[in-house]
């Protein structure tokens, strides 16, 4: 950890030599490589803009994606671009994925848009895809090879059996709603992706950006992967393999093989939310499960938006926990993988799921 | 949940090593600092060293000057204080009542307690004008009742005597500014039915419920203080200036990087008064967030917020009901609080949750 010490004096020092850093030091990593290749990013993701009707939309996400904009915008030093993990659109009208865009067209940096189920099965993309570009795509930048999949897809029958759109974009947006169907990759995109991934060296290190956690978590509530195994498959000879996603909005870390995975919390509600949310009308969607969790005051709460930093392949995720403390969950080279830099005690751990 | 009883109260209790009376009602004891202890004489000292006007560059400014007892030690109506020469700041001026318990000082907690506080205005131009603390010092060295009490308080005098010791005693005696008893105490902690009204009581049921109010205006089983001692964006000020804060943040921390002085840069520049706790923490998540004060004699000290722009207390309650701006046409600056949303409150309701906050006051404050 010597290289630790070394590296936040240079940058202490640097930022005081300069404009003065806008980026809280316990929010800076180590770095290991060569200093230069090191870079940040943001990621911003599940904001899930609600339409209600005419040129309103529910204030509470709108002040969340406000706030993640305004405050990735004062990032000193600046990120190189930001990630968008999907859920712009709570029910993927046109409406809300305009205002999203909106909202999200401040932002002083190039961004890169993953497409959630919110945003998808009202017309299966198509909106979306026509504001923003294609579903899935790769880029390189400074040596790392970045993925960005469409991990919402399900079965071609499900899609098919619901007599209108609006009613299947109804049930895919009910977290708990047995009547979904599990997300997947799906077969032709996977085939995309090995051909992508043919012509890149196998130490490059590889950054995935996805909705779902391409793992199998809890089914009910798809944070799950149909097809995560064929995915590890394709991914499994290269040497760092790191997934970013949303969907969960909460802070969730594991390691399986090669693959470090980063949940990203929401800028709109966190997960679980409390049945005793209930004040004035809130627009908070309705969950049948009931949740242990306290009514947060601050409607903020455990919602946000993090800034990576990538050295030597690898990704520390910082959350910006707003009247809370911040957490850092960074790759462990020793242990060889992610690791809350705070919540290490061992009887506090849940031992990590090591299957698919 | 009605305590304690009245025959506690009557109790002293021994702190710091003299005896000190109990805390009013609705209050808790005073943290007195180790290094600090209470005395009668430093007491007074300090209480002479508030009211001095000579402690400014026009022999006009005391520290009483914007903190005057009998407007509950605050400089009201004022929108934002006066200092030398008729020169303004950029805030409405604090209430010592109470700052006793507070965990940090000015509205930005860019001090962390009375001790530290008190340097500040003699020296920043808006205010005792002073360039340094030199010609207090000078003052406290050479007056005979300075000399004589600083030795009798200290046992310090010529070069001994500090700013250290001038501020200690001056925290000394605004640690004796406490007050509670208020209607709502007598009520709330007093069992006394009669103290409050009906529509101050309809008012309190709004504060813990509805009004939201009481997450960050805080009372507690045996005590209430009416502040978290937390930093929050609430749509004062900033929600003007929303547009401005990236080069406006940028070029604060440059200047302070470059040796720029908090103290003066926020009372001296309106714009960079609104960026609150971030010009103390430098921390993005703190932009335009402000110490939630103490509510207790808030119906002697309007004008309110930081920048004294709220005239009266309705015209806060509609602040927070339009769910953190002063008008239905202002825009809502993105770094908002997440505690702050609309409330949905009736006239009525707004009207009695003034009601409340009116019962808040203090008897030794209250206006015949």
């Amino acid at each position: 950890m010597t290289h630790s010490t070394s590296r936040r004096n240079f940058l202490k020092g640097a930022g005081t030599l300069t404009a003065g850093s806008l980026l809280p030091m316990s929010l800076i990593e180590l770095a290991f490589a060569d200093i230069s290749e090191n870079f940040t990013f943001a990621y911003i993701s599940d904001s899930h803009i609600q339409h209600i009707k005419g040129r309103e939309f529910v204030r509470n996400w709108d002040q969340g994606l406000k706030r993640a904009v305004a405050e990735t915008n004062l990032l000193n030093p600046k990120p190189d671009f930001v990630l968008y993990g999907g859920d712009i659109a709570q029910l993927g009208t046109k409406p809300e994925i305009d205002h999203g865009l909106e909202l999200l067209s401040p932002l002083r940096y190039k961004v890169y848009y993953a497409l959630g189920e919110h945003d998808y099965y009202l017309d299966l993309g198509e909106y979306w895809e026509r504001e923003i570009g294609p579903q899935y795509y790769s880029f390189d930048h400074k040596g790392v090879h970045f993925v960005v999949l469409n991990s919402i897809l399900t079965y071609e029958d499900w899609i098919k059996k619901w007599p209108t759109a609006e009613e299947r974009m109804a049930v895919m947006a009910g977290l708990d709603n047995p009547k979904g169907s599990p997300f997947m990759v799906g077969e032709a995109q996977r085939e995309w992706l090995r051909k992508d991934l043919e012509k890149v060296n196998p130490y490059r290190p590889i950054v995935v950006l996805s909705h779902s956690p391409l793992q199998k978590l809890f089914r009910n509530w798809n944070f799950w992967t149909e097809d995560a195994e064929e995915i590890r498959q394709i991914l499994h000879r290269f040497h760092k393999v790191t997934v970013i996603y949303g969907h969960v909005h909460q802070i969730q870390y594991n390691q399986i093989g090669n693959t470090s995975f980063h949940a990203a919390m929401a800028t709109a509600w966190p997960w679980p939310y409390p049945s005793s949310y209930a004040q004035a009308q809130n627009y908070m969607p309705k969950l049948t499960v009931p949740m242990n969790r306290a009514d947060p005051f601050f409607e903020r709460d455990a919602t946000g938006w993090q800034l990576i930093n990538i050295h030597s392949g690898n990704v520390d995720m910082h959350y910006t926990l707003y009247d809370n403390t911040n957490r850092v969950v960074a790759f462990n080279e020793r242990s060889g993988r992610p690791l809350d830099l705070a919540y290490q005690a061992s009887a506090n751990q849940i031992p990590p799921q090591k299957h698919f | 949940m009605k305590k304690p009883s009245l025959g506690l109260l009557a109790l002293t209790v021994v702190l710091g090593g003299i005896v000190q009376a109990a805390p009013p009602l609705g209050l808790p004891p005073v943290p007195i600092p180790a290094d600090n202890p209470q005395t009668p004489a430093k007491v007074a000292l300090g209480e002479k060293l508030f009211h001095d006007k000579r402690f400014s560059s026009t022999g006009e400014i005391a520290c009483a000057n914007c903190h005057e007892a009998a407007k509950a030690f605050t400089d009201s109506p004022k929108q934002v204080s006066t200092g030398v020469q008729g020169l303004t700041g950029t805030r409405n001026a604090p209430t010592v009542v109470n700052a006793a318990y507070m965990e940090s000082m000015f509205w930005d907690g860019r001090e962390p307690d009375l001790e530290h506080q008190s340097l500040q205005p003699f020296v920043n131009p808006v205010e005792g004008g002073l360039a340094d603390h030199g010609p207090i010092l000078e003052i406290v060295r050479s007056d005979p009742d300075y000399v004589a009490a600083f030795e009798e308080v200290f046992g310090k005098t010529g070069e001994a005597i500090t700013m250290e010791e001038v501020s200690k005693a001056i925290a000394s005696f605004e640690r004796t500014i406490v007050a509670g008893n208020s209607p709502f105490d007598r009520w709330h902690f007093g069992d006394d039915e009669a103290a409050m009204s009906e529509q101050q009581k309809r008012g309190f049921d709004i504060f813990m419920t509805k009004g939201r109010c009481v997450s960050c205006h805080t009372i507690e089983q045996t005590h209430a203080l009416f502040t978290d001692s937390e930093f929050h964006n609430v749509g004062v000020g900033i929600n003007q200036i929303q547009d401005e804060v990236p080069p406006l943040a940028q070029a604060f921390l440059k200047a302070k990087a470059e040796g720029a002085n908090v103290d003066k840069s926020v009372l001296t520049d309106p714009k960079v008064s609104e960026l609150g706790r971030f010009a103390v923490t430098d921390d993005l998540s703190t932009v335009g967030a402000i110490k939630t004060p103490t509510l207790r004699n808030v119906a002697e000290t309007a004008p309110y917020m930081h920048d004294g722009s709220l005239e009266t207390l309705r015209d806060v309650v509609v602040h927070y009901n339009l769910g953190g701006k002063s008008e239905e046409s202002q825009r809502v600056n993105p770094y908002l609080s997440g505690g702050i949303r609309p409330l949905d409150l009736s006239e009525q309701e707004i009207d009695d949750l003034v009601a409340f906050m009116e019962a808040l006051t203090s008897p030794e404050y209250a206006k015949p």
